[in-house]
């Protein structure tokens, strides 16, 4: 018994996590706010965008003005039109991309934490050799190899995201598999299988969620990243992130480099707000907390 | 005059829901060299009167009432410089020797920082007192010591260290919150003879916090019982104790299971949950648990009358004799 | 004056103060450190034979493979009319004699390669990595202790931003205000154009500079260091200032905290040598963190401020599928991550006595 000051009723066991009362944190509303509006941009791009973002009909290299709000490129392309439907290849990608490092991850991790013999050192070792290239390295040396385009960009990408997804949900399957709570269940005659399901699955989520969420903002960073440096999505494709890399060698021309990047911050920044916001609620104890290695 | 005189403490607490009263007017007094004792189950307010004391409590709490300490009021004071005579004046003992000493500073750094700051000793010579106290408390080869860490020690003999430091400002007063509570039972005893030696040999003020009505037995002598923040009964320890005349107090001896009881006799529980800050009843605080309770005792609030050297905080007063 | 260690033996305690555990604990590590290093080469073999076509053919240029001796010669050398195993053995054994091949396009051993490119690469992250640290701890800190206050709030949004703006944008960004328009920094490159640099020691040079006394070259090499290595620095502030605040409020209510307020120390000290202290290893772990950060951003920020570093020879290397040269690269940066880590780990013995037993 803590000689703590009995204030409020310590919770025992395992919690469940609360979402409601989320939306009163300013900063997932302004997240979500901002996802939702690039996805609705996203979706709705061919309404919204004033030009066609391949079309090179316009004067070259014009400030910004009304007809072109974002200027126009080194192609006379309307920037505006381009940022737009940027958003069309980097968040459905990210998405993509984070649901697949997500399963893997998450499936192997939970092997390796439930049945432990074998699997657990083989997966172990392969995430501590993933961490030990700086994903930019890993994914370079990927995509070069594969040839350098979007789709390989996204496969390399996977490589690099799944093992924090393994560790995390490793970690939690080792120390909740440990609780009296599922020992209890076991007694009481649940199968491993169920005993998985019911019992261990749902406490994962909290930590996996926020993971993911937070993934999904260094998923579109790193996408953006691999195509600035010619890895990933190829021209004329209105890729933020080359759109960027094409703007710093015209970088007089402020406006052509600056608006893409700003779009890849916005919506980056969205996901971190909301993903930090999550984890105030469903991983209190942190465990998401990143890749690294630690003593243990 | 008291070493320490407390008048009507009363400390709120805000939490996410509401705020909580946890201490509700809470007076007793602790004179030069004697042991008094708290008694009381978790939830009562007994820790939390005593850090509320000492400026111990987090930000959000309020704390109102008196607390003369050597003619000063520690709950005016401002907080710089309760700090300061706390720090001095006051040792604390917690109830965890593990959690309360800092895993990675060394036992000496920990006996010898408070010296050092409040009297500007040098090393050497707060690492001798350090040495010297620790002999007291019974640490072998304490010089060795200094240089461990707490991990290296076992239980008692980290809550033993956990006094040597409480004493090394020579304080006037101190208090010890569950001192034996995390420890094996065969470790306890020591611990106990060691404070009333210690309390003895510098005719040391202690406040005893602890649930255990036994060690209160062996120790205290004078008692204050907690219950729901308030104090329903107190007296001098002994006299407390053999007569108890709270329905309360008498439930928890009655609780307490006897070494001469006859085998296969049920042991004796008090109904009901010890009452929460937040859903305290109306009126008497214990009355839903009390088997004597009558209709004013669900709406009025009892006073602590003075009967002779006790405390009552019961109208009913079922065993008076 | 010395105790009588007869009174040490008899309490049962060990007399000698060897700490032997902590040699156990760091011999473990450093085992744990050659496995990894033993699989990073075989990854790094692994994904070269994923590359299609011979990779003599361009590793020697079109001339030399013209020559089919020169051709002959190389796989000779690299083991590759060979199985696997034996190729893998043959890179191994070449690798600890230092001969990571001959990149394609410099057509220098690799090995000068990465000595040219690596201190340059070093001087931007020490530069940056200290500034991170420097500012974000205290940040951190303060974020901790005014926690949920406005400064913390705001604190939070503005490391959230900074972990949110991708490196390259920010380089451009600081290149056009602090370059184009204000003409504060100059663009790119380690030294003015036209400038040589100062005699080796280090590679370092604002370092060498200094140690030869040329006092005004220190000055233009720091002064193209400083955009880059803010811009580098971005990120980790941002992450550092964010795991040093939950570092503290993890252990900010624990007990000992409040028992060293209880003994009367002023909260300074409190917060400086019991709190910051037992966050320590929390915040040793980003550092290790942020090590890994600075090269993945490198190479961005190389690109673009025309920085001779690893980052861009990596980049180089991974556009011409310049095979000796990527794995030399990824050999390096696994080592010294490994490596890190392996230092980091062994700083957690030391700053936690409670590791040592382990």
């Amino acid at each position: 018994m803590s000689s703590a000051p009995m204030l409020v009723p310590e919770e025992v066991a395992i919690r469940r996590p609360r979402v409601r009362g989320l939306l009163s944190q300013p900063l997932a509303v302004v997240g979500l706010v901002i996802a939702v509006g690039w996805l609705l941009i996203a979706i709705f791009a061919p309404l919204i965008a004033p030009y066609d973002p391949l079309a090179q009909d316009f004067p070259l290299t014009q400030a910004p003005s009304r007809e072109h709000l974002f200027g126009t490129d080194e192609l006379g392309r309307d920037v505006l039109s381009r940022v737009i439907y940027g958003s069309r290849l980097s968040l459905p990608l990210a998405l993509l991309l984070v649901a697949l490092a997500t399963a893997l991850g998450s499936l192997l991790g939970a092997m390796a934490g439930y049945f432990r013999s074998w699997v657990d050192p083989v997966v172990m070792r392969t995430t501590d050799l993933v961490f030990a290239f700086p994903a930019i390295i890993l994914a370079m040396v990927v995509t070069a190899s594969l040839g350098p385009n979007i789709r390989n960009a996204v496969l390399a990408i996977v490589i690099v995201a799944w093992p924090s997804y393994a560790r995390v949900v490793r970690g939690l399957v080792l120390s909740i598999g440990d609780t009296e709570f599922v020992h209890a269940s076991r007694l009481l005659g649940s199968s491993s299988r169920r005993t998985l399901v019911h019992d261990v699955l749902p406490n994962l989520a909290g930590p996996v969620v926020v993971l993911a969420t937070l993934d999904l903002a260094n998923a579109i960073l790193l996408l953006a990243g691999l195509s600035f440096l010619g890895l990933g999505a190829q021209p004329p494709d209105p890729e933020w992130g080359s759109m960027v890399a094409v703007g710093t060698q015209y970088f007089q021309y402020w406006w052509m480099g600056t608006f893409p990047g700003l779009a890849i911050f916005t919506a980056v920044i969205a996901f971190n707000f909301l993903g930090d916001s999550l984890r105030d609620r469903l991983d209190p104890r942190g465990v998401s907390r990143g890749k690294h290695q630690g003593v243990a | 005059m008291s070493l320490l005189a407390v008048d009507e403490l009363r400390v709120r607490v805000a939490t996410d829901d509401r705020p909580l009263q946890i201490v509700d007017g809470v007076s007793y007094a602790v004179d030069e060299g004697r042991i008094f004792g708290i008694a009381g189950e978790s939830g009562s307010g007994k820790t939390v009167s005593v850090l509320a004391l000492m400026g111990l409590l987090p930000r959000g709490a309020s704390v109102t009432g008196t607390a003369r300490f050597e003619g000063n009021d520690l709950v005016s004071m401002p907080s710089a410089r309760l700090r300061e005579v706390c720090g001095r004046e006051i040792g604390l003992v917690f109830q965890d020797p593990l959690t309360s000493f800092h895993p990675m500073l060394s036992v000496g750094r920990q006996l010898t920082e408070h010296l050092r700051h409040h009297y500007g000793t040098s090393r050497t010579d707060a690492r001798g007192r350090a040495v010297a106290l620790l002999e007291e408390v019974r640490i072998p080869d304490p010089e060795t010591a200094l240089e461990r860490y707490p991990h290296e020690f076992s239980g008692g003999m980290r809550q033993r260290i956990a006094i040597a430091g409480a004493l090394m400002c020579e304080p006037r007063l101190l208090i010890a919150d569950e001192p034996t509570t995390a420890l094996d039972v065969t470790v306890q005893a020591g611990i106990l003879r060691l404070i009333d030696r210690l309390r003895r040999d510098r005719s040391l003020s202690v406040i005893l916090i602890t649930h255990d009505l036994g060690v209160m037995s062996a120790l205290a002598d004078d008692l204050a019982i907690f219950y729901g923040g308030r104090i329903v009964e107190d007296g001098p320890a002994e006299e407390l104790l053999a007569a108890p005349r709270h329905p309360y107090t008498r439930a928890l001896l009655e609780a307490l299971p006897h070494p001469e009881t006859a085998r296969g006799a049920p042991l004796h529980g008090i109904p009901g949950a010890p009452a929460q800050p937040g859903s305290l009843p109306s009126g008497c605080v214990f009355h839903p648990r009390c088997a004597y309770a009558i209709e004013s005792c669900r709406t009025e609030v009892p006073e602590l009358r003075r009967i002779g050297d006790r405390g009552l905080a019961c109208p009913v007063d079922p065993f008076a004799p | 004056m010395a105790r009588d260690s007869a009174a040490g033996t008899e309490s049962g305690r060990p007399r000698s103060r060897a700490p032997w555990p902590f040699f156990r604990f760091l011999g473990r590590r450093l085992v744990a450190l050659v496995v990894l290093a033993i699989g990073i080469t075989f990854v790094a073999f692994v994904l070269t034979q994923l590359v299609p076509g011979d990779p003599a053919l361009s590793a020697l240029g079109p001339v030399t493979s013209a020559d089919p001796e020169a051709v002959a010669a190389y796989h000779e050398h690299w083991g590759m009319d060979k199985p696997l195993p034996v190729q893998y053995g043959t890179y191994l054994w070449n690798l600890v004699q230092g001969d990571l091949g001959v990149s394609q396009l410099s057509h220098q051993p690799v090995l000068d390669d990465l000595r040219h490119t690596i201190p340059a690469t070093m001087e931007l992250a020490f530069l940056s990595i200290a500034f991170a640290i420097a500012v974000g701890v205290p940040l951190g800190v303060i974020a901790a202790v005014r926690q949920n206050r406005a400064s913390d709030h705001a604190l939070r949004v503005v490391s959230l931003a900074g972990i949110s703006m991708p490196t390259f944008w920010l380089a451009l960004l600081a290149l056009y205000v602090f370059f184009f328009r204000l003409d504060w920094f100059p663009g790119g490159g380690r030294l003015d154009p036209g400038t040589t640099p100062p005699g080796e020691i280090t590679g370092l040079y604002t370092v060498d500079a200094v140690l030869h006394g040329q006092f005004s070259l220190a000055w233009d090499a720091l002064h193209h260091l400083i955009l880059p290595a803010l811009v580098l620095a971005a990120f980790n502030v941002s992450l550092i200032t964010r795991y040093t605040r939950s570092a503290i409020l993890e252990v900010i209510h624990d007990d000992y905290v409040r028992a060293a307020r209880a003994k009367g120390l002023p909260e300074r000290t409190v917060v400086i040598r019991h709190v910051l202290r037992a966050a320590l290893p929390s915040v040793i772990t980003v550092i290790g963190l942020v090590f890994a950060n600075v090269l993945t951003g490198a190479v961005l920020v190389e690109n673009i401020f025309a920085w001779p570093g690893i980052g861009q020879y990596a980049y180089q290397a991974s556009l011409e599928l310049d095979l000796p040269a990527i794995m030399g690269v990824s050999l390096f940066v696994a080592v010294v991550y490994v490596t890190v880590n392996f230092v980091v780990d062994v700083l957690y013995g030391v700053i936690d006595p409670r590791l040592r037993l382990t």
